[in-house]
């Protein structure tokens, strides 16, 4: 009966010896990551920054440009219009006005008296400053939160230095996220975190399936050096990290062409999330235990074949 | 050994069985679920509100405004008090949450101090040296001003949201000065943000005929009256009409008992009827029969309704409003007056709407995504483990039924990033699968038999399982903790989804994989 294998039995990969090409790959990543944030900043929704978002969907195409004027004649600040998904569809966006949380209601009125009744109203969303200071805040809380509780996690069920490597790894991811969507300009908003924190979970699950054959193959194989030691557990561990990943892919794939315009966004941080956690999680997150001097009880010699769990 | 205790296997049967039947009453339509007899599961899966439309929004009471009018009743207490006893002062008024008065008579302090010093009881009153007096509220005064006014404010703002007719409204409070509305199903809520924007506040003054509202502007303002502007009457600029009307208030709102919009027997323009409690009503009777043929104001928040003159006493506890109405707002003004007022104003902070159009089609492309992502990871694991790959989709599948089962049964709200979470769930639920197999076949190639390859690969499988998902746990407990809406529900099916799928992946596929190597005793494994 046909199998699919996508890494055949006995595959050895040198992970660990092209260990510096990925270091300088992921530092560049992540320097650049940090220049775009820095430079471009992130185009934060209106959860972060406040405003007024409305989804209108008109009868026929949507007339952008004239939508652009009267609207402009409002006096509203900035307004972005965007289509969304389809083209009797657009997305208005308005920038916080001035006046504290009263004014946005008042604006959000303005718009849909100007837009009159001709237009089915599909999404209106307005954050106040006082709301999205404190999404912001949160957002932040529970991102530096989940990397804390996971390290303590990590560090609880294995030796510090794998609390290092995985939280290394983590890092890496959120950073390298952060700075793909500096550089797409996409809209940064709560789902985004939510998406973030989910790639915290999926990258450190993928990192914590090497660890613990590392774990194993560290008790297991005690005169082997580490580099060969690292390797040899990363490649063991290949075929499930491609499949996992393969599967999720699939998934997420379904849910960013089919799931709708709503969570593209969502679903595309996630695809990326996928592909860098499986990449880190191999290339950095277990290279790095080379420099951390992983205590070895090599007391026996030869190998141990087995040791009972 | 490969052996699955007596027990395992009657739990695993219960929770699968119990599972079907919570799931069930989802595939039926809404009326025939309900229609299902009492002793069957016929909860579905609640949608959230950018699922089946609806309106949520964040209103917050601005207490600092109760707290302030609390202050400026006791400034009149002192006032009234201290002229009483002749005694003099100057700088009365309100600081911060203090109330400040500088008594001129030093050697009267002592007897002024006693006067006034237990006017409100929520105050730490302190003498200064030189007449200063310090009456600052208590933080338990506060405390307990704030509760009372966010308490009464749901109150009234549930009263009246029931009346413009929407169906199951949640309205909660949220933190200290903060309620949450949530109306399922409304897509436009510009009545009811105009209705709840309103504080409703109703009073009756007499109108003040010794100065014209131009004198007052001037500045020649009697110090017991005041300048307000009327709601709809403007002037030939095109500027609201002002009215000099008396501070005092004769008759407030709160003795309202109803409201009713009518129509006016002689214009037949749309009015407002109410109707005064007993009390009110002889006090109405007894202040129109002293002032015939003077004007008398009705003000709501701060602007004039209408004035009318008094023309003979009203001695029947009920009257009527006429301020050039239109049929809506004469309906809104007897609404508001029937709920009664707002002990302090509500801001909107935060608005999240969605129609009906978007949220169904949310879930028409939440379902095909849900579908082709199911088929895919379906298709995949089979072409990759064969036998073993049908084992882990039949969890699979029954992963997505124990999601949907403890959806309905907790009644948590599915989101759309919910949805996001559970197709996400398909892709990674079958990890666990695959970290199984993927050690069964190590163990088949370093030659170990069928039966005793299963075994180390679950048993040896199992710690990098727990260890994987628990990481993956504090991260959807972090999301939910921190996260607000319908991201709270991602976080609920990614939990959800992690309890099931180590469910079924390490107890469903294991019953599986054993119940087939006993029946058939393969020499080898076809994974």
């Amino acid at each position: 009966m046909f199998r699919l294998q996508l890494v055949p039995a006995g595959t050895n990969v040198q992970f660990i010896t092209r260990r510096i090409a990925y270091f300088i790959f992921s530092a560049v990543l992540i320097v650049a990551a940090l220049g775009l944030f820095g430079v471009r900043g992130l185009n934060y929704g209106i959860d972060f920054q406040g405003g007024i978002m409305i989804d209108v969907k008109t009868q026929g195409p949507a007339d952008l440009a004239s939508m652009r004027s009267t609207l402009s004649d409002l006096d509203l600040g900035e307004v972005a219009l965007q289509e969304f998904g389809a083209p009797d569809d657009v997305l208005i966006r308005l920038q916080k006005q001035p006046g504290g949380d009263h004014a946005q209601q008042v604006a959000v009125e303005k718009v849909k008296a100007a837009l009159g009744t001709d237009v089915e109203y599909r999404r209106t969303e307005f954050v106040g400053p006082k709301v999205s200071e404190e999404l912001f805040l949160d957002g932040v809380y529970a991102v530096c939160g989940a990397i804390f509780a996971i390290l303590l996690y990590i560090w609880f069920r294995f030796e510090w230095q794998f609390g290092v490597g995985a939280v290394a790894a983590l890092v890496h991811d959120v950073i390298s996220t952060i700075g793909v969507f500096a550089l797409l300009g996409m809209e940064f908003n709560l789902s985004t975190v939510a998406a973030i924190l989910t790639i915290a979970g999926y990258s450190i699950n993928d990192t914590v399936v090497v660890y613990d054959r590392v774990r194993e193959n560290l008790r297991k194989y005690k005169t082997m050096t580490l580099p060969e030691l690292l390797n040899k557990s990363i490649n063991e561990t290949l075929s499930r990290t491609v499949m996992t990943s393969v599967t999720t892919l699939l998934a997420l794939l379904a849910l960013y062409f089919l799931g709708g315009e709503v969570i593209r966004g969502f679903s595309f941080a996630m695809i990326w999330g996928v592909l860098i956690g499986t990449y880190s999680s191999i290339c950095v997150a277990v290279p790095l235990l080379l420099y951390m001097k992983l205590p070895r009880r090599a007391k026996s010699s030869g190998e141990v074949a087995e040791v009972s769990p | 050994m490969v052996y699955f205790a007596k027990w395992k296997i009657v739990v695993v049967a219960l929770v699968c069985g119990f599972g079907v039947l919570f799931v069930a009453p989802n595939f039926l339509s809404r009326d025939a679920a309900e229609a299902l007899p009492e002793w069957l599961p016929h909860k579905q899966i609640s949608l959230g509100l950018d699922l089946q439309g609806g309106s949520h929004l964040l209103l917050e009471v601005e207490v600092a405004a109760v707290v302030k009018e609390r202050l400026e009743i006791l400034v009149d207490s002192i006032r009234t008090e201290l002229r009483k006893a002749r005694i003099r002062y100057s700088g009365l008024g309100v600081r911060g949450h203090s109330v400040t008065v500088t008594l001129k008579d030093v050697a009267k302090a002592d007897e002024a101090f006693g006067l006034i010093k237990g006017l409100d009881r929520g105050v730490t009153p302190a003498l200064e040296d030189g007449g200063r007096v310090t009456m600052t509220l208590t933080e338990q005064a506060i405390k307990e001003r704030t509760d009372s006014a966010v308490e009464q404010s749901i109150e009234i703002v549930r009263r009246r949201i029931d009346e413009t007719g929407v169906r199951e409204p949640t309205i909660i409070r949220q933190g200290t000065d903060r309620i949450l509305v949530q109306l399922p199903g409304v897509d436009d809520p510009e009545r009811v943000k105009r209705l709840l924007g309103k504080t409703a506040k109703m009073s009756f003054h007499l109108v003040d005929g010794n100065v014209s509202p131009a004198e007052a502007m001037a500045g020649r303002l009697p110090p017991g009256s005041m300048l307000l502007p009327s709601s709809h009457e403007k002037t030939s600029d095109g500027r609201p009409r002002m009215y000099v009307v008396r501070k005092r208030v004769m008759l407030s709102g709160d003795s309202l008992v109803n409201a009713q919009p009518g129509t006016d027997s002689r214009t037949s323009e749309p009015v407002v009827n109410f109707r005064f409690d007993a009390a009110g009503g002889k006090k109405f009777g007894r202040i129109t029969r002293d002032n015939v043929n003077r004007l008398f104001a009705i003000v709501l928040d701060g602007n004039i309704i209408t004035a009318p003159q008094i023309r003979e006493p009203i001695l029947g506890g009920a009257g009527q409003i006429s301020g050039s109405f239109t049929f809506q707002s004469a309906q809104d003004l007897a609404l508001l007056l029937r709920a009664g007022a707002l002990p302090a104003p509500l801001v909107i902070l935060e608005e999240r709407t969605v129609g009906p159009g978007l949220g169904a089609d949310s879930i028409a492309a939440g379902k095909v995504a849900s579908i082709i992502g199911l088929l895919l990871v379906v298709g995949f694991m089979v072409l990759t483990y064969g036998r073993f790959g049908i084992m882990a989709d039949i969890a699979l599948v029954f992963n997505m039924i124990l999601i949907g089962a403890s959806l309905s049964v907790l009644q948590a709200s599915l989101t759309l990033p919910g949805i996001a979470g559970i197709v996400l769930t398909i892709g990674m639920a079958v990890d666990a699968n695959v970290l199984i197999f993927e050690r069964i076949r190590e163990e088949v190639r370093i030659g170990r038999t069928p039966i005793s390859a299963v075994d180390a690969g679950y048993s040896r499988a199992i710690t990098t399982i727990v260890d994987a998902n628990m990481t993956t746990l504090i991260a959807a407990v972090l999301l939910y903790q921190f996260g607000s809406g319908p991201v709270r529900g991602f976080a609920v099916t990614l939990a959800i989804g992690i309890a099931a799928s180590l469910f079924t992946a390490v107890l469903l596929t294991r019953l599986m994989v054993i119940t087939w190597l006993r029946r058939s005793r393969p020499q080898s494994l076809p994974i």
